[in-house]
């Protein structure tokens, strides 16, 4: 726009020279910029595609209810108007009554039943006893009275409410459910019942047991890295192949020599029952013990190379300019190296720690079921119940937690790169 | 022999292979059973003689009953596998929401020839299992008789080995709480049913050991990591006969009809029948039954299993003296509700 505006009104001196070159700046800066876009579109679009759509159509479902609506078209628009008091009139009654015919013996009635059952335990026999019997023998006369007089529950205002509830496109139902709350039969939000609720407890064990795998990862990692950094080439190589030997073997295969090692009769246990160390066998796997060793073991490679590529570019000079300036050994370290170190800590850090996050196989075969992360419940609803709602809506909370954490961590670490380097 | 003619009666070699590989992909049929001893004594009775009548090859799986996997492939419609063994409430389940094929009988059976319970409308039933207790008789020097004596830590010491799932688990812990058998699922269908149940539970939580896998029970009592455990009786059998002193509690137990089933849309569905048609003929049920202990769904099977063998199945009129047939009507509707509260109790 400015510019449009300098060429009505030129400046006397060189108009035409300033204008012109800072149009054909502003041209290549354009230019450039499309080339830059040229060159990371393939990987952008591929992004989009097989990143980020599937993850949007996957958190879609969380909220997504399509089965009511789809199974009981007439029922839906009957009760659009509803006033969710008493019971609908008999229009309503008469399309259910359609619906039901009509629906007899499909899958999405089936679905539809199996939905509205995840809320009230009773209403899939109702629906699919219902429709069996309006097949069977379809009624005359007026279709409320006949529809209560097949069963009492269609007379009762809690059965049409759940029915009307589910008729939405969109529910809260499942994102209700992994936060431990519900609603109840007038449609207000209350807690889940004594002792059904877990998925509170289970995320706060998620983000524990990640927290302090990854406070393991830093304090066993760390001294490994400064060694790998400060040791000759040669065999700082042979001890760098031992860190990344780990990466280069399955993770089950893994997990299952852990189980081997640390069972009651396994080699620690007959190693320390020999020494006569102890003389019952300690109890190592199938707890969080097992969970924690083997976890540690798998992301400590993700730890040390963070750090190690941080330490390596940190020169050996701060730290004997501290000593020869009179500060001692510790000090030094603490006060020069260890803020220089920092960035990989962090990075590492947050690798493993989202990384721990989202693990499932170590737990579910070295844990108990106190062990069992949220991943674990991921997998539960979308193997054996075939609950994707409730599948997509843990999943949907975890990313909302790790994009909180990560903002907060940005916060905090972001910027100590800039820090320590103004030091 | 020069070396070209050499490469090319390779490459011939190669392509032969590569033409038989191909063509058995087409003509083979996928069947997923229960794996284990299980599946080791259907290939005896039924794989083998399908595969020596019509000449074609099966590739077997295992899975362990969850239904994600082929309800995933019959969206999708990439059905690969052609006929799956199914537990009956998962079976009813899948046949109401389309999962699985409605069968039509005149291509496996006469169905007066079956129990009624294994003539169903997406499975046919070729087997009885039953869910049943047993015991390490080298780790307990008293046999324990009853649900109760499973559940009473003080008298009989040790850990328990249970089934992950509310399926049987609550309908033992109700007996073991005093239930009669008949009134179990009466009783389990109330609110106040289940909390006790769970409640009952909660006792013997801490010295429970979960299995998820048929081929468990046995090894964690074999190993001594459990001293008692509930199980498939067929798996214990087979672990008796590997000589392992184990032995069976067949009081309150609760005996199942397993059925295979043909997912919808499974492309080779005149093969399937013909499979089907193999699991029918009483002969074969017969030997199946003398490889694992479970008991035949044809009619004239029964009559020709010889009397020892016939009173350490399920279908025994002693072993079904106490027990109970899962009641699938039950588990259909109360499945995913009780299933997922079994999960967050068990994760507490």
């Amino acid at each position: 726009m400015s510019s449009i505006a300098m060429a009505d009104t030129p400046p006397p001196a060189l108009p035409v020279q300033t204008t012109s070159l800072k149009a054909q700046l502003r041209r290549a800066e354009r230019l450039k910029k499309l080339r830059y876009g040229a060159l990371i579109a393939p990987l952008a679009l591929f992004l989009i595609f097989t990143f980020l759509w599937p993850i949007i159509g996957l958190l879609n479902k969380a909220v997504d209810n399509p089965e009511v609506h789809t199974a009981l078209p007439a029922t839906t628009k009957a009760l659009a108007g509803w006033s969710q008091q008493g019971l609908p009139d008999e229009a309503a009654y008469a399309a259910l009554q359609a619906d039901l015919i009509q629906a007899k013996g499909s899958e999405e009635l089936a679905a539809a039943a199996k939905r509205l059952n995840m809320e009230r335990t009773g209403m899939r026999s109702l629906i699919m006893n219902s429709a069996r019997k309006l097949a069977a023998e379809p009624p005359t006369g007026p279709a409320k009275a006949a529809l209560i007089e097949m069963d009492a529950r269609w007379g009762e205002s809690d059965t049409w409410q759940l029915v009307a509830r589910n008729a939405r496109a969109h529910t809260d139902h499942y994102l209700l459910t992994a936060l431990d709350l519900r609603r109840d039969e007038a449609g207000h939000i209350v807690g889940a019942p004594e002792g059904e609720g877990v998925f509170l407890d289970v995320f706060g064990r998620t983000l524990w047991m990640s927290f302090v795998v990854t406070l393991c990862c830093c304090v066993l990692g760390f001294p490994v890295a400064y060694l790998l950094a400060r040791l000759p080439a040669r065999t700082s190589n042979l001890l760098m192949i031992c860190v990344l030997l780990p990466f280069w073997t399955s993770i089950l295969v893994r997990v299952a020599a852990w189980i081997v090692i640390l069972q009651d009769g396994g080699l620690v246990n007959q190693a320390l029952m020999a020494l006569g160390v102890i003389d019952q066998p300690l109890h190592l796997v199938f707890n969080r013990i097992g969970v924690y060793i083997s976890m540690v073991h798998i992301l400590l490679p993700f730890m040390i190379l963070p750090l190690y590529s941080v330490m390596k570019g940190i020169s050996p000079v701060y730290l004997r300019a501290a000593v020869s300036l009179g500060c001692p050994p510790f000090k030094s370290f603490w006060k020069v190296y260890f803020p220089m170190t920092v960035p990989g800590l962090a990075a590492g850090g947050i690798l493993v720690f989202i990384l721990s996050i989202g693990y499932y196989i170590t737990p579910a075969l070295l844990g108990g079921p106190k062990e069992q992360m949220v991943s674990y419940f991921v997998a539960f609803y979308t193997n054996e119940t075939i609950n994707w709602g409730m599948a997509a809506a843990l999943s949907a909370l975890l990313l909302v937690a790790i994009s909180v954490l990560y903002t907060v961590y940005n916060r905090l670490v972001g910027n100590t790169t800039f820090a320590a380097k103004s030091r | 022999m020069s070396v070209s003619s050499r490469a090319f009666s390779a490459l011939a070699i190669a392509a032969g292979l590569v033409a038989a590989g191909t063509s058995q992909a087409q003509s083979s049929l996928t069947v997923i059973s229960f794996g284990g001893v299980n599946q080791q004594a259907q290939i005896k009775a039924f794989y083998e003689p399908f595969t020596k009548s019509t000449q074609i090859p099966l590739v077997k799986g295992e899975y362990n009953g969850e239904q994600a996997k082929v309800k995933a492939m019959v969206e999708a419609k990439q059905v690969s596998w052609d006929v799956v063994e199914v537990e009956s409430p998962e079976l009813a389940r899948g046949c109401e929401e389309g999962v699985y094929e409605k069968l039509d009988y005149s291509k496996i059976g006469n169905k007066k020839d079956f129990l009624p319970a294994a003539v169903t409308e997406c499975g046919f039933g070729f087997f009885v299992w039953s869910t049943v207790m047993a015991y390490n008789a080298d780790k307990l020097k008293t046999a324990p008789v009853t649900w109760a004596d499973f559940w009473d830590v003080k008298k009989f010491p040790g850990k328990r080995g249970m089934r992950k799932g509310a399926k049987y688990t609550l309908e033992f812990a109700l007996m073991a709480d005093g239930v009669a058998p008949n009134d179990v699922y009466k009783v389990l269908g109330t609110k106040a049913g289940v909390d006790r149940a769970f409640k009952k539970l909660d006792q013997l939580k801490a010295n429970i050991q979960w299995w998820e896998a048929g081929a468990q029970p046995p090894q964690l009592l074999a190993s001594g990591d459990v001293v008692m455990s509930t199980a498939f009786n067929g798996r214990i059998a087979g672990a008796q006969k590997e000589g392992k002193n184990l032995k069976i509690v067949w009081t309150g137990n609760i005996y199942d009809i397993e059925a295979y089933a043909i997912p919808k849309g499974a492309p080779k569905r005149d093969l399937s029948y013909k499979f089907l048609a193999a699991l029918a003929k009483p002969e074969n049920q017969k030997v199946f039954s003398g490889e694992i202990p479970y008991g035949p769904t044809h009619v004239k099977a029964m009559g020709q299993i010889e009397p020892t063998l016939a009173a350490t199945l399920p279908t025994a009129p002693a072993n079904m003296k106490t027990a109970i047939a899962t009641n699938t009507a039950f588990w259909v509707e109360h499945g995913e509700d009780l299933e997922q509260r079994f999960h967050a109790w068990a994760a507490k």
